[in-house]
């Protein structure tokens, strides 16, 4: 403890030198070391809890040791930086308090053995099964990363057609809208038994319940903004010479575009607990299957493994939504935020 | 120099009613028999108290809604729907948000097909109205002035022969209100378009116009048509200008309920 206080004040000192003699720079403000010294207590935990076996995990030991070096990297380059400083300054208290999070989970797992095994591994098993399993890992996400884009891409397709429909034209909107009532608000989960007799195979059935799961929301949505457009914005196009394909793709449709995302978001989460449901029950490969298979084998350390995998995947796919909204939306820029 | 696009306007007899909609059965009245001529290349404005039919006579005219009597003509021609040679700008710009100022003006070309044909006029539209620098913005970032001329340039690019304008300075603070209003009179004379002026503001309507029709309220009919026979560019402040003002005034039985209160 008392040695890594000195270097730190080592380090401190020799940046103040350095800044210096180029141009005014501070000093490293003490919070950019909040994080390896976060890093240093999680490892701590790591080294004590460890102590019944022969050696700590290396691969959770190496993953720390990693992380340190970054973090103390990081802290001694910002300076010169400022991209970095900024993104250090936004992002490293979130880092410093997961890291120890993971250390509070390992203390109470495998330090204080307080919950029972096998079924709560310390984050050392985990991080030791995502990289033994990794093959497989990867394989069921490649799956799932189809299964998923197929589904949801069939069910807005179809979705945006049925919306624009039904928001557009007084026939479709008097005979869809009861369907869409009654039918719509069913869970799509609901229909895998339906869907099990019908289907030919377990991933046409799973496409299909994820499509459905996808297409009642963004319908809903697509219809609502579609027959909520602005009456003066289509007064307005009526007068410029606006025949009926323009008042539907170039006023109706950009105009309900905020209330298709709000939809595209809503039918995207439908869309992941269908996914999982559907590979639990029917199909045999994918994250979900995976998560089954290893609770049967009991082994779970994979069951985590695979619900890492599955954060770090469904996060990234609604980001990517998220990016593709703010391309699209852009003129809207400012007007919303959430 | 006058290339006088314009189109004479005639409303024979026009009415509209519409159903209450808490009191099926029982029409309101919106107006009942106007008739009103409109030369080629004239700038008439429509004066009167709300409820008097203005808003309701330019959509009739706009061909967006269908009137209950009589007719209504563009030159020979009987009104029978919207058109592009019948522009409309409201008081609110109701610019489309998704598009940039450019995309704004030129949506009435891509309505009609007529982009590539065309195109090359957009340019000279943005000029028109001052905002080739803002080519590329997007409206929630224009001001309420700029907003209005990127409005106005929108409708001017179909070359319309008569543009219907229902107060369209109306939101507009006093000074942007009174620049643009040259500039909707700069606009009038390089295109000899036929102007249709909704306003409530007697001042503008004296200062733009060549006809001032007052209109009366519930129902909407016409009172009374005005000449203002002065020179342009007018003086605010004129004799001449100030009598009209009171003339109107007095027609729209403003300076005579004060003078029996007090």
């Amino acid at each position: 403890m008392n040695t890594s206080t000195s270097t730190d004040a080592v380090t401190v000192q020799r940046a103040e030198a350095r800044g210096q003699k180029t141009e005014q720079r501070g000093p490293i403000p003490a919070r950019m070391f909040v994080l390896p010294i976060t890093v240093a207590v999680a490892y701590a935990v790591h080294a004590w809890a460890s102590r019944n076996q022969p050696s700590p995990e290396t691969h959770y030991s190496w993953f720390l040791a990693i992380l340190f070096g970054a973090g103390v990297f990081a802290a001694i380059i910002q300076p010169f930086w400022t991209g970095l400083r900024r993104w250090l300054e936004h992002i490293g208290p979130i880092i410093a308090a997961a890291v120890l999070l993971l250390a509070l989970w390992e203390a109470i797992t495998s330090g204080f053995g307080w919950l029972p095994l096998p079924y709560f591994p310390g984050p050392a098993g985990v991080l030791r099964s995502l990289i033994d399993d990794r093959a497989l890992l990867f394989d069921s996400t490649r799956h799932s990363l189809v299964l998923l884009l197929s589904g949801y891409v069939l069910g807005v397709a179809v979705a945006l057609v049925t919306g624009v429909s039904i928001g557009w034209f007084r026939t479709a909107r008097y005979w869809g809208m009861p369907l869409l009532k009654v039918i719509g608000p069913i869970p799509a989960t609901a229909w895998i038994p339906l869907a099990m007799v019908i289907s030919p195979s377990g991933r046409l059935s799973a496409i299909g319940l994820i499509a459905l799961a996808v297409w009642f929301p963004v319908t809903m949505l697509t219809a609502s903004g579609i027959s909520n457009t602005r009456a003066s914005y289509l007064d307005v196009a009526r007068t410029l010479g606006a025949t009926e394909s323009y008042l539907i793709f170039r006023v109706a449709i950009p105009a309900a575009m905020p209330n298709i995302f709000v939809g595209l978001f809503m039918g995207l989460g439908a869309s992941f607990l269908t996914l999982v449901v559907a590979e639990t029950v029917g199909v045999k490969s994918g994250l979900g299957w995976y998560v089954s298979w290893a609770q049967g084998w009991a082994e779970y350390a994979k069951v985590y493994a695979a619900l890492v995998i599955m954060a770090a995947f469904f996060s990234t796919i609604m980001t990517g939504l998220f990016k593709v909204r703010d391309r699209v939306l852009v003129w809207q820029k400012g007007m919303i935020k959430w | 120099m006058v290339t006088s696009e314009g189109a004479s306007l005639r409303i024979i007899r026009g009415g509209k009613e519409f159903e209450k909609i808490d009191q099926p059965g029982e029409p309101v009245v919106a107006i009942e028999d106007v008739s009103l001529d409109v030369e080629a290349g004239e700038l008439v404005s429509l004066v009167g108290p709300s409820g008097c039919g203005k808003s309701t006579l330019l959509r009739l005219l706009a061909g967006l809604d269908e009137p209950s009597s009589g007719e209504l003509r563009v030159g020979n021609e009987l009104i029978s729907g919207p058109s592009a040679e019948r522009g409309l700008v409201f008081q609110d710009p109701n610019l489309f948000p998704w598009l940039t100022v450019r995309g704004n003006i030129e949506s009435g070309l891509v309505a009609r097909g007529l982009l590539k044909t065309k195109g090359h006029e957009v340019d000279e539209f943005m000029r028109l109205v001052g905002l080739e620098a803002f080519a590329s913005t997007y409206p929630h970032h224009l001001s309420g002035g700029m907003a209005q001329r990127v409005a106005l340039a929108r409708a001017l690019i179909n070359h319309p022969k008569v543009l219907l304008l229902d107060e369209p300075l109306g939101a507009l603070d006093a000074f942007t209100r009174m620049r643009m209003q040259d500039e909707v009179l700069r606009l009038w004379k390089a295109r000899g378009t036929t102007m249709l002026l909704v306003t409530h503001d007697i001042d503008e309507a004296i200062y733009m116009s060549d006809r001032i029709v007052i209109m009366t309220p519930s129902p909407g009919r016409v009172e009374r048509t005005l000449s203002i026979d002065l020179d342009r560019p007018r003086q605010r402040n004129s004799a001449d200008f100030l009598r009209f003002r009171s003339e109107i005034l007095d027609l729209l039985h403003f300076t005579g309920e004060t003078a029996a209160v007090s």
